[in-house]
């Protein structure tokens, strides 16, 4: 019997692994930038292109970054939940529209409607880059000393809102 | 007839000619980027075949097709143009993207079990084998003295 006993508790450990790692996405990297301050950039707005923002005039407010495109199909999956987000939350919800044209962002927001407080436009990517971004959308919650709080790498849910992003802002006092 | 039909065909000739020192012209140009500078071209090859390419997983940045592997080429080129060391773009892309995108993970406290694991659990499998084996040895009675003559006989008579 006993020799039995030895071959079995090795097959649960290993089925005890691949099970976590089944239930793991691979997909999500958890980001290096979490607890570091925001990478520096300027950016021009979306509406304005003359204009140019960076991080330093978001200084002392808590505020969330969305990186959405026009030609990101789950970025219309999540949209609803931030034009709900920005008519009953109070935070700044600043949009980066990554690696697209004007034209094609303004006539998006003008049809799903545009949520953001504040909307940027990184054209050639490298902002992007700066902060990690690998698959669009992606979400970040800044401090009020701008230090990045949290990641959330593609669509958000309304369950990640719910349970990650809202108590997320709460606890950041915002 | 015969001088203006040469003229003709000449004239073909040296249109013919002309349009293909064009068209390699025309090629040598595209091909330029690359042709301007192998050695670097040599080095953004080498510095992106060890970074992961975050969009499609299992590639490395120098094959993938994905737009992000593209910017990212660009990128490794334009740091080498500027003078940055190879480690200088590594710790770059570590900064940005996590220690998952190097392929060749570094050897540091959390990585050990990583790149010392296969080589314990070798090690601990011959340990546990060659203990095993050797009980298994000193396990088995020696052969009655009567047996090993009744083999002996067997073995040199050739014949059951």
């Amino acid at each position: 019997m006993k020799r039995y006993l030895i071959p079995l508790a090795l097959f649960l450990v290993l089925a005890g692994f691949l099970a976590v790692g089944l239930q793991r996405d691979p997909r999500l990297v958890p980001s290096p930038l979490i607890g570091k301050p925001v990478p520096v950039f300027s950016a021009p707005r979306l509406d304005q292109p003359q204009t140019v923002v960076t991080p330093a005039e978001l200084r002392g407010q808590v505020w969330v970054l969305n990186v959405w495109a026009s030609w990101c199909v789950p970025c219309r999956i999540e949209h609803p939940l931030w034009v709900d987000f920005a008519k009953t939350q109070k935070v700044a919800l600043v949009g980066l529209n990554y690696k697209d044209k004007r034209d094609d962002a303004l006539a998006w927001l003008q049809r799903y409607g545009d949520p953001y407080r504040l909307s940027l436009a990184d054209n050639g990517g490298q902002i992007g880059i700066d902060w990690g971004v690998y698959g669009v959308p992606e979400t970040f919650i800044v401090d009020r000393e701008g230090v990045i709080r949290h990641k959330h790498i593609g669509p958000v849910t309304p369950e990640a809102m719910r349970d990650d992003i809202l108590p997320m802002l709460r606890k950041l006092g915002a | 007839m015969g001088s203006l039909r040469s003229l003709a065909a000449g004239l073909a000739a040296v249109l013919l000619s002309t349009l293909l020192v064009l068209h390699t012209l025309a090629l040598a140009q595209t091909a330029l980027p690359l042709a301007e500078d192998p050695v670097l071209e040599e080095r953004v090859k080498r510095i992106s075949n060890d970074l992961r390419c975050l969009v499609c997983q299992n590639e490395t940045i120098a094959v993938s097709s994905a737009d992000l592997a593209v910017d990212l080429r660009r990128q490794v080129r334009e740091q080498l143009r500027a003078g940055r060391s190879d480690d200088e773009i590594r710790a770059y892309m570590v900064a940005r993207y996590g220690e998952f995108v190097l392929y060749r993970p570094p050897f540091k406290p959390t990585t050990v079990l990583l790149w010392l694991g296969p080589f314990a659990l070798l090690l601990g499998g011959g340990a546990l084998l060659y203990y095993l084996l050797r009980q298994r040895a000193a396990a088995r009675p020696p052969l009655p003295e009567a047996e090993r003559d009744r083999a002996r006989a067997l073995l040199k008579d050739g014949s059951p």
